[in-house]
């Protein structure tokens, strides 16, 4: 594992998606640089050019320029090709492509509360144990109903593991304020809203660690607010996946 | 109305004047109060930011327990100064200064009309704005302290929050009270008390700004109104407008009905909030264009465009809102709907800004105090919208949601945005509200310092934002990519402090110039329009007779005129 390199700029990207996403934050900065020097140009040589002096005075007759229609027009259509040829498909992808059951995701609930965030896994048997706001408890942080056989071998930890090159589908809920589950380095950010149950996916192509973080403010611990991410190879996140389920002790 | 209010007695005079001007100057010295008080919030936290944990300099052993350990802040402290600071630089400073201040005391003098058209109402909005303010401010003195939910209030967590959130929501209601009694004044007289002659196509571009920006208010508004009733009555009455059901705030099931939705507040919020960016921007165009227009000498470049231009935004700044929201789950059509209303309600800026640009050319450009002022707000906002276009659609957003890129972006916007506009403002009407002229070395000194430590204080977070470390962290440094751009967070805080002192050479210059004995010219910039037709200052019923309008605003350099100014209340031999 290589140590991630963070700095003034974007910091390293570990997702299938996070390129475009970078493409068209690089792209909009340079279309930006581009028209702030043309208009920035533009004023400072009016105001050599046409600066108060003797024997220059204003004149009254308006000029005919053409050129800022133009401009105009040209700012209409670099958004709409933005918005049409990247905005809107690679939103489509982030938000709609959830991964079926054939591309076998790892499947993650997460649950966010003041101050930490909790991983639920469902276990060897793939399926999760019913949970509810009352089983809510210390000693029960996901609010597994204990009647539930199927939540017997669910694991549940504070830190976040994936396994890299297969799709992740994280189920996000809150027990009681907004967050916003945030992992920089994936390009990725869902406000996890109380009440609701939100699907999100996302893939990584490289293994490492780095951090889960709470974008949205959600009390006096909201800054502390933060989890490890550890991407695994799959043999790895498998071998961590048997150790979880060893130390539940549920064969004795 | 006629001209007999002379004998009137001190409270009646300063205190509770029914004259536009005096209240326009009662709504900008409070505001300006405010702006500093909201500044000095930020100044703290910045030292949290600087030198976390550290003891605070000075003030830190001035703070209660509740507040600071040994000096050093605590993250409730930090978290009530952040929502603080925000709620009172835009409902209590920026909005009470750009309309109420320059609304009230310039659009009945530019439009040649001798008051508001309800003088009572406008004494009445002033006084409810105070009193929100007061309500707000004492919210500091409360056990658990002010508002600590960020000045957006989101639900749940406002409605759990100690009951500074109480009185912030009281506090709104006054304030919206005001903005909303302050929107029909102006509406009313714009509309119905312009001098003879005045068309609609003859009205100075501040006064257009300021219409639209009091159909704004008055329409945005209200939903806010009501969603604060909502989550007043959420605290105190035990409704469920925004709880959902199951919560369980701190181990503890809260005991609450359920079955409301934490997303109905945001979109209540912002759909007051978005609108109430354009009311933070446009009477800031509105002061440029008339500075520009009066400093380049020539006419503005595309008048009709700039006002067909601001009615777009107006209206069109009511189907945004939901920009805001692209983090929250929303499915893709409505996203996509919303980024291409986010898309095409960037072309309407961009063309008042480069008519604004354009307007430059062909002129005589004097660069007088107001004039750099109003030449600075077009690249910084510019720099302000540009960046605007990759927090509007929703992929590039997953990456700057709630990071500081967006800090740094609407505070382009509104900081050296529209509060350079409103020293432009102050700098060039100051002569005519007060009949003393500012003093221009400490004015041209007071600009310089502040452009160069504006762009400290804003540009870092541009990469702070990059860097994707989020906005309201107590300590960025807890994360990598935190800790990372630490040296950027030091930039910003000195650039903030310098700020402060920046502002110094503008409250002497503010003070001292009112008690020069020589008195400033009735029309010291040369200016067109109505305003500087007055008496200066200009007494109770603002005109000796009342004016006539022959000509368009900005007639500056007419061919065979004997000026190169001539005035709207001048008829032209032709």
């Amino acid at each position: 594992m290589n140590e991630p390199q963070y700095g003034w700029w974007l910091p390293p990207d570990v997702s299938v998606n996070g390129a475009d996403i970078d493409f068209m934050i690089i792209a909009i900065h340079w279309f930006m640089l581009v028209l702030f020097i043309f208009w920035g140009g533009f004023i400072a040589y009016c105001l050599v050019r046409f600066r108060e002096r003797p024997g220059h005075s204003a004149t009254y007759q308006l000029i005919e320029a053409k050129w800022n229609r133009w401009l105009e027009i040209g700012v209409a259509v670099a958004e709409t090709v933005v918005l049409v040829a990247f905005a809107v498909p690679v939103w489509a992808t982030i938000k709609n492509d959830l991964p079926d059951p054939k591309q076998d995701p790892t499947v993650i609930r997460v649950v966010a509360e003041q101050f930490k965030w909790l991983f639920h896994y469902p276990g060897k048997d793939g399926t999760f144990g019913r949970t509810a706001p009352e089983f809510y408890a210390d000693d029960n942080p996901a609010g597994l109903d204990d009647d539930d056989e199927a939540g017997w071998d669910d694991i549940t930890v504070r830190g976040l593991r994936f396994p890299v090159g297969k799709p992740v589908l994280a189920r996000l809920t809150s027990k009681d304020a907004i967050h916003s589950f945030k992992l920089p380095v994936m390009r990725v950010t869902q406000d996890v809203v109380p009440g609701m149950e939100i699907a999100i996916w996302f893939e990584a192509k490289e293994t490492g660690q780095f951090q889960v973080a709470c974008a949205q403010l959600c009390g006096l611990g909201h800054y502390e607010m933060k989890a490890d991410l550890i991407i695994q190879s799959p043999e790895d996140f498998q071998k961590w996946l048997d150790e979880e389920h060893d130390a539940l002790g549920l064969d004795e | 109305m006629s001209d007999t209010h002379d004998e009137l007695g001190f409270w009646r005079t300063y205190v509770f004047s029914t004259d536009h001007k005096t209240i326009g100057i009662q709504y900008g010295i409070t505001a300006l109060v405010f702006l500093f008080f909201g500044f000095s919030l930020m100044m703290m936290m910045r030292w949290q930011l600087a030198y976390p944990g550290e003891a605070i300099p000075i003030i830190g052993g001035l703070l209660g327990e509740s507040s600071v350990d040994k000096g050093a802040m605590l993250p409730n402290f930090y978290n009530q100064l952040g929502a603080m600071h925000g709620t009172i630089m835009v409902f209590m400073g920026i909005v009470p200064l750009a309309v109420g201040a320059f609304g009230n005391f310039v659009v009945p003098l530019q439009i040649g009309a001798v008051d508001m058209a309800f003088p009572r109402l406008n004494m009445m909005s002033y006084q409810a704005f105070v009193i929100g303010g007061i309500v707000m401010l004492s919210s500091f003195f409360l056990p658990g302290g002010a508002a600590s939910s960020g000045w957006t209030s989101y639900a749940p967590l406002s409605i759990t929050a100690t009951t500074g959130q109480t009185f912030w929501l009281i506090g709104m209601i006054f304030l919206i009270a005001s903005s909303l009694l302050g929107a029909l004044n102006f509406i009313v007289t714009i509309l119905h008390l312009r001098a003879p002659g005045l068309t609609f196509f003859r009205l100075p571009f501040f006064v257009w700004s300021q219409l639209v920006t009091a159909f704004l208010l008055l329409l945005a508004f209200p939903p806010l109104q009501a969603a604060a009733v909502f989550q007043l009555m959420d605290r105190l009455a035990g409704t469920s407008f925004f709880l959902p059901s199951g919560l369980v705030v701190g181990g503890e099931p809260l005991a609450a009905v359920g079955g409301g939705s934490p997303l109905l507040w945001q979109h209540l919020f912002w759909f007051l909030a978005h609108p109430e960016v354009y009311v933070l921007i446009l009477p800031g165009m509105g002061i440029v264009a008339e500075v520009i227009a009066n400093n380049t000498r020539k006419p503005l470049w595309g008048y009709r465009p700039m006002v067909y231009s601001l009615l777009f935004l107006g209206f069109l700044s009511f189907g945004v809102w939901a920009h805001h929201m692209y983090m929250t789950g929303m499915g893709t059509t409505m996203s996509t709907f919303f980024q291409i209303t986010t898309m095409i309600i960037s072309i309407p800026s961009v063309i008042i800004l480069t008519c604004l640009a354009i307007s430059l050319w062909g002129g005589a450009i004097r660069f007088t105090v107001p004039m750099l002022f109003a030449l600075a707000f077009l690249p910084m906002f510019g720099i302000g919208g540009l960046t605007g276009l990759p927090l509007g659609l929703a992929a590039p957003d997953a990456h700057f949601h709630d990071t500081y890129y967006v800090i740094g972006h609407f505070h382009y916007v509104v900081a050296p945005g529209t509060i350079f506009a409103m020293f432009a403002g102050i700098y060039y009407w100051y002569p005519k509200a007060t009949g003393r002229a500012l003093n221009v070395t400490l004015g041209k000194l007071h600009f310089w310092l502040s452009l160069i430590f504006m762009n400290g204080v804003f540009m870092p977070m541009m990469f702070e934002g990059m860097a994707g470390v989020s906005r309201r962290l107590f300590d960025p440094t807890i994360y990598e990519h935190g800790a990372a751009v630490h040296g950027l967070t030091m930039m910003t805080s000195w650039s903030a402090w310098c700020l402060a002192l920046a502002q110094i050479p503008f409250i002497i210059n503010f003070f001292m110039s009112m008690r020069k004995k020589e008195r400033a010219q009735e029309n010291p910039w040369q200016a067109t329009t109505l305003e500087w037709a007055t008496p200066t200052p200009p007494p109770h019923g603002n005109f000796t007779e009342p004016p006539v309008v022959y000509c368009g605003p900005y007639e500056y350099s007419v061919p065979g005129a004997p000026n190169d100014f001539t005035p709207q209340h001048v008829k032209r031999e032709s």
